[in-house]
């Protein structure tokens, strides 16, 4: 249903390939405006607004179950990929509504990327294979390769750890590692926004460190918005923060949104504060 | 990184297997089954040697589990039942298959010489003794009905598969009812459509082409169900991460989810391969079966291996018969080898990577 005609893609590439590259450019905008998602008839979060400005880190907290997967994944048109799922409201990415008509999916897919919970490099690629991957799949033409998979896998944090073995199959490096290897393999079609779905919940302690570090790195050419249970990773990575709360029955809502010092120091909500200071949830 | 030298390292413990404490407790059980089978051969109206080999088994599993019982309890007891339980099923399931196998070599080796694959039956008369004559023309048109299914029916099946995996919608439902129906139909009824269809009704001749047809509508629901399942077991990670670097779905089926799901696709094609291998039915009305080479798959009768035992074991002269049973012994070998080809082609491809 999300296949695009090749034309379309060749436009696209030829200004992808032309354009600034990651290091230049500063990131997009998104912008949530309303959105309200469900799963067959039951709503799981509603009239979500929220603004992640262009070349910051935004991160998303609440208790499970409050939505924060679900609204990340109307974000880049993921949601839409589970049957039974529908949504309301827009996002806009540098002012383009990516549900507007004649919105190619797997084209904001490519500008807007996302990194899963689980690592999940592709079993039948190599390393290098699966950071040039997305190129290859979503018809980008590449001409340096082995600068753009050291370029990426630098960014990613992994570069010195690999560089020996690119030929070397992607599931033979440990969860830590893979789990780079999949952000490498998202910066790689020079995404605008890169999407991180609790991406250090498999991890331990040092691996969490590195990617925090990754986020970091890449937080000035690429808009980064990151879901997490982990309220100290919020606070370090992160420049915004959101605090969803799902009330029993309800739809998951926006408790608050602000700059991520405000919320943690000074939240407006008594249920921030009690939620930060792990009175609930 | 600094591992212990060799000598300071303990040698690993040997778990002991739960069978294996069978040998340690001999005398009770067998007298305990003793006393069962007494009992049950005495209560219930069973006699002779099934009735020997059923009571024996009753008694030992029981006996087996009271002695376990009496030292261990009952947590211990009810597992070892189900250890018992399911080695004999895993037995039952082997035993015939090694009993077919041995049958079919004891039977069918002794035809097996150098002119049974150099020779034909053109010229061979019922009372030439079985060294004479061969079924070189029935290997050919297995080989050449087999592999022309193969190709028919194996792009359709993962065709298939792939749609019933990756559309939603109703159409998807429809056909897997449908494949479920084709899996159902008797292989005469596969034959009989392929012969009013294609020889009747287009005056098309017999020809290996008509049987393999005929093969390829029994192969395509087993090919086509098998990757389906196997397309399934692929994680839902990989998918969507395919689509979320922005490759379109088709892009993401054939580089992503087909390739992850090689192996398993190899192995469908093989089940589907052995299921027509040996199909003797829809070869009678569209083979038809002929005692000379034909190479031609496209035009005139072809015999195959099947077609070939099926017809010398109908005769009733001892070296026929041999002759057939030798073809059964040569079928199964050619499936097998077929087999570990293709499992060997599966697992080389994952050794590359992985």
């Amino acid at each position: 249903m999300t296949d695009i005609p090749m034309a379309d893609v060749r436009i696209d590439t030829a200004v992808l390939s032309t354009g600034p590259k990651i290091s230049t450019s500063g990131g997009g905008s998104l912008r949530a405006d309303g959105v309200t998602a469900w799963f067959g008839k039951h709503c799981i979060i509603a009239g979500v607004d929220m603004d992640m400005p262009a070349g910051s880190v935004t991160s998303i907290i609440g208790p499970s179950g409050c939505g924060k997967s679900t609204f990340l994944r109307t974000l880049n048109r993921m949601h839409e990929l589970v049957p039974s799922a529908a949504m309301a409201g827009e996002v806009r990415l540098d002012g383009v509504d990516i549900y507007g008509a004649g919105s190619r999916p797997a084209l904001m897919r490519l500008r807007i990327g996302m990194v899963f919970q689980k690592p999940n490099p592709f079993p039948t690629m190599s390393i290098g294979e699966n950071v040039l991957s997305g190129l290859k799949l979503a018809g980008i033409p590449c001409r340096d390769k082995a600068e753009m998979t050291e370029r990426c896998l630098n960014k990613a944090g992994l570069w010195a750890e690999v560089k020996d073995r690119l030929g070397a199959p992607a599931g033979a490096l440990s969860g830590g590692q893979q789990q780079r290897l999949c952000i490498a393999r998202s910066l790689a079609v020079s995404p605008r926004v890169l999407l991180m779905d609790e991406p250090c919940s498999a991890l331990d302690p040092s691996s969490t460190k590195r990617i925090e570090e990754t986020i970091r790195e890449i937080s000035s050419q690429v808009t980064v918005v990151i879901v997490t249970h982990n309220m100290q990773q919020a606070a370090r990575v992160s420049d915004y923060t959101a605090f969803f709360l799902a009330d029993k029955g309800e739809p998951g809502r926006i408790v608050e949104f602000g700059p991520t010092g405000e919320i943690f120091n000074a939240p407006n909500d008594p249920r921030t504060e009690d939620y930060i200071h792990g009175r609930f949830g | 990184m600094n591992a212990l030298p060799a000598a300071a390292l303990p040698q690993p413990r040997k778990v002991r297997r739960n069978l294996r404490e069978l040998a340690e407790r001999p005398l009770m059980i067998l007298a305990l089954v003793g006393v069962a089978m007494a009992a049950i051969f005495a209560i219930t109206p069973l006699s002779g040697m099934v009735g020997w080999a059923l009571c024996t088994y009753v008694g030992f599993v029981v006996a087996d589990a009271f002695d376990i019982y009496r030292t261990d309890g009952p947590v211990v007891a009810k597992d070892r039942i189900a250890t018992v339980l399911v080695a004999t099923a895993g037995l039952c399931t082997v035993v015939p298959l090694v009993l077919i196998v041995v049958y079919v070599v004891s039977k069918g080796l002794g035809g097996i010489t150098r002119s049974f694959f150099t020779e034909t039956l053109e010229s061979v008369g019922p009372a030439d003794p079985a060294t004479v004559g061969g079924a070189k023309h029935a290997i050919i048109g297995t080989v050449e009905q087999v592999g022309l299914a193969t190709l028919l029916a194996t792009p359709l099946g993962l065709m298939t598969a792939v749609h019933l995996t990756q559309s939603r919608g109703r159409l998807a439902r429809v056909t897997r009812v449908l494949v479920d129906a084709m899996s159902g139909i008797p292989s005469i009824v596969a034959g009989l459509f392929i012969y009013t269809m294609w020889i009747v009704r287009f005056h098309e001749g017999f020809s290996g082409l008509a049987a393999a047809m005929a093969l390829s509508v029994l192969m395509l629901p087993t090919v086509a169900r098998t990757a389906e399942e196997v397309i399934k077991l692929v994680p839902n990670g990989l998918r969507e991460s395919s689509l979320a670097l922005g490759a379109p779905e088709w892009k993401t089926t054939t580089r992503i989810i087909l390739p992850a799901a090689r192996s398993g696709l190899v192995t469908a094609t093989v089940l589907g391969v052995s299921r027509i291998a040996g199909e003797t039915a829809p070869l009678l009305m569209t083979a038809f079966g002929s005692d000379a080479v034909n190479t031609n798959p496209w035009h005139g009768p072809q015999s195959a291996l099947p077609l070939f035992a099926f017809q010398r074991v109908r005769n009733a002269i001892p070296t026929q018969i041999a002759r057939g049973w030798a073809g059964a012994l040569v079928l199964i070998v050619l499936v097998l080898a077929l087999f570990t080809l293709a499992r060997a082609a599966a697992a080389r491809g994952r050794k590359v990577l992985r």
